[in-house]
């Protein structure tokens, strides 16, 4: 009886996720990240690549206001040298209460946060998106794939197209078949009130277009690796410290498996007298 | 303690002779350790100690958390981000403290279905099952309490639905909810009420563990078989049952370290799972989210609150005998509660002699029914208001109370109960001439 029960709730940890799509259906595509997965790590060239897009592109309008410009050089992150840190941090200007004026950014200071007032701050955006859910809110999905944040700011980038004929041409927004919880036209409606195209309109002009930066290292800067390498960078500022938990959680594991293993073995021998006294004498 | 013959501690040394005389603490720590145990406790019974390690690790980790956590609305995310970033080894706390509670409810749902499938909950352990669902409660308190203070879009949403409960109560319900929130909505006065109250429920936890622990070593521990030691003489009981030290020990400790290579594993790899990406945005007064979900440990009865609407007849039977005293919202904030209620009145719904579902043919297929009924409640909880989720709700919610209400009360009376072991020996013996087959079929498992 308890073995199904207790397979029961192995399942039932998975009914958590619960998480929804607010609009239309959106497929996430389910891009190899090299930080996915138990082993898996931040790659600290494509951090980089992801500073650098995030520097030139999405900083004209958001913020990164929890994340500290020191933890640039940290291990595990974007490492940048600290005289390129220290360099990278002045061109931020930050209001100091002590001279009661701006001065340029030090280390120790924080990204800016948004520009513009509809900007959404971008430090914890991988971490408040999920990219994938379900099925049936069972969560085996989020399981196998991860919680899909960062895949879902990938799909995100490359999700513009040209908006369904339904729609009327003055709709405030941009088609985007990976946004959800934007308007979506009545037009575009069944006749049960279902969406009929994917995603919904964003407020949000399309940022990249593929080429809106040239990579130092060579790398290819098509719209598919741009969109990747900001999506993994906004990984790291939502979770800096992926490379030490999943370290920690590893030693975790190996310990406890060769405690349990000691454990096994002790109360093997603790209780074979005992059991032997019972065992069938032939 | 526990009425079951065994020895007690005797100080020897002069220096203990001395302390024994005057604080017999060394004796009551002999006493409780080396407990006479039924020899045949199986598996299930490990979730006692990993309850205990949960409510010691969140203890400890909550209390560290609370050094750098800063409980004021403009503060709070930002401290909790400070903690996963800057704090060192803070994003482990964090992550063991958020995880650890739902370790500690798996752990908790474990030992509460284990304790209705063998029957703990009968006499002489009516005053165990009491004191444990009092801190079932204090539990989900403090739980829920948690979950407000990182102060993210379902720790203030999540407060605002469940505190709006109590709204629902007539008469006094918003003035309650005030008293509660301390203001008209939830504020920085909810927030620092909730802090302190998180930090002083596990205390009020732990000391109703110890009575809880005492309550059961007053009647001895349950076992599969729900025989009864015996008591006649030493010999006798030494027969059926094994010193709580090591051998319980050892075995518990063996369990609670398998479960902990996966609560590692979730920490480590996975720490999100269980939550909700809501969550990661700071707190929005203006902006609601979606689909309001609470924590995955509070759905089978956030399902049942809100199973019943204004279309469901028992409700509009209720409202219209009590002259709309009692609306849908209420009757499903009365359903929630009395979930747990019959819960807790199970010592009384119970009407069968037979201890334990193992000798109960009909109990076990309704027992089965019930744990299926417990999880598709949980899934329910999740899934958005509406067809085919709502009827289906209802549906599981029926079962939960007719299986307190009608079928316990029933089986008692016209289930023929299997042939139960004499004693607990007996049924030992008998798992262990088993044991030479490669496997058993049994449903549990002896003690390894």
């Amino acid at each position: 009886m308890f073995k199904k029960i207790a397979l029961g709730a192995a399942v039932a940890v998975g009914l958590a996720g619960g998480a929804y799509a607010a609009g239309g259906e959106a497929h996430v595509e389910n891009f190899d990240f090299p930080f996915d997965g138990p082993f898996g790590t931040y790659d600290t060239n494509q951090l980089q690549r992801g500073l650098q897009i995030y520097t030139q592109v999405c900083s004209a309008c958001h913020g990164l206001k929890y994340v500290a410009l020191r933890t640039l050089s940290d291990e595990g992150g974007p490492t940048l040298p600290a005289d390129q840190m220290r360099a990278y941090a002045e061109q931020f200007e930050v209001f100091d209460p002590e001279l009661d004026d701006f001065r340029p950014s030090t280390p120790v200071d924080h990204f800016p946060g948004s520009a513009l007032e509809n900007a959404p701050d971008l430090s914890l955006m991988a971490k408040g998106r999920a990219g994938f859910h379900g099925p049936y809110g069972l969560g085996i999905n989020q399981f196998f794939k991860g919680m899909g944040g960062a895949e879902y700011i990938a799909t995100l980038m490359l999700g513009y197209e040209d908006p369904p004929s339904c729609a009327p041409e003055d709709f405030d927004g941009y088609y985007n078949i990976a946004f959800t919880a934007g308007g979506y036209p009545e037009e575009c409606r069944d006749e049960d009130g279902n969406a009929m195209y994917p995603g919904s309109w964003i407020g949000m002009a399309a940022p990249l277009y593929g080429e809106d930066v040239d990579y130092a290292d060579g790398t290819s800067n098509d719209l598919r690796q741009e969109a990747q390498d900001v999506a993994a960078f906004l990984m790291w500022t939502a979770e800096p410290k992926l490379s030490q938990r999943k370290q920690a959680g590893f030693v975790g594991v190996l310990f406890l498996t060769i405690l349990s293993v000691l454990l096994y073995l002790t109360n093997k021998r603790l209780w074979a007298p005992i059991k032997k006294k019972y065992k069938r004498k032939d | 303690m526990s009425g079951i013959p065994h020895d007690h501690y005797e100080p020897k040394s002069n220096g203990a002779k001395w302390l024994h005389s005057r604080l017999p603490v060394v004796g009551l720590l002999y006493d409780t350790l080396m407990i006479p145990t039924p020899k045949n406790l199986n598996w299930m019974w490990i979730w006692g100690i990993v309850l205990v390690f949960c409510l010691v690790l969140q203890i400890i980790t909550g209390v560290v958390l609370a050094m750098h956590y800063t409980p004021q609305v403009d503060m709070a995310f930002a401290s909790v981000e400070h903690i996963m970033r800057n704090v060192n080894g803070g994003y482990m706390l964090r992550y063991m403290h958020m995880n650890g509670a739902s370790l500690f409810f798996v752990a908790v749902y474990a030992h509460i279905f284990r304790g209705l499938y063998y029957g703990s909950y009968k006499t002489p352990r009516e005053v165990t099952w009491i004191i444990g669902m009092l801190i079932y409660l204090l539990m989900m308190a403090t739980g829920f309490m948690g979950y407000v203070l990182p102060w993210g879009q379902m720790s203030f949403w999540g407060a605002t639905v469940i505190t709006g409960l109590f709204g629902a109560i007539p008469f006094v319900g918003e003035s309650l909810q005030t008293f509660l929130l301390g203001g008209p909505a939830v504020d920085n006065a909810t927030l620092n009420r909730f802090f302190s109250l998180h930090y002083l429920l596990p205390f009020l936890i732990a000391g109703l563990v110890i009575v809880h622990v005492w309550a059961f070593h007053s009647t001895g521990n349950n076992n599969p078989t729900g025989v009864d030691v015996r008591k006649g003489s030493k010999e006798e009981a030494e027969k059926d049952t094994l010193p709580f030290w090591p051998y319980f020990v050892i075995k518990d400790l063996f369990a609670l370290a398998v479960i902990l290579v996966v609560f590692f594993a979730v920490v480590g790899f996975m720490p999100n799972y269980l939550g909700h990406p809501d969550n990661y945005l700071e707190a929005n007064p203006l902006s609601t989210p979606s689909h309001i979900v609470p924590e995955w440990y509070f759905l089978p009865f956030y399902a049942i609150l809100r199973a019943f609407t204004s279309e469901v007849w028992v409700v509009q039977i209720a409202s219209f005998v009590t002259g709309g005293i009692i609306d849908a919202k209420f009757f499903g904030v009365l359903a929630m509660f009395g979930a747990i209620a019959v819960m807790a009145l199970v010592p009384w719904l119970d009407t069968s002699s037979v201890r334990s579902g193992r000798y109960r043919p009909m109990f076990k297929m309704w027992f089965a029914l019930l744990v299926i009924d417990f999880f598709a409640l949980m899934w329910l909880g999740a899934m958005p208001a509406e067809e085919p989720y709502a009827t289906l709700s209802l549906i599981a919610s029926a079962y939960w109370f007719g299986y307190f209400l009608v079928i316990l009360p029933l089986l008692g009376v016209i289930e023929k109960p299997d042939a139960q072991p004499a004693t607990i020996e007996d049924d030992f013996a008998a798992k262990m001439a088993k044991t030479g087959s490669a496997k058993s079929d049994t449903a549990s498992q002896p003690a390894e």
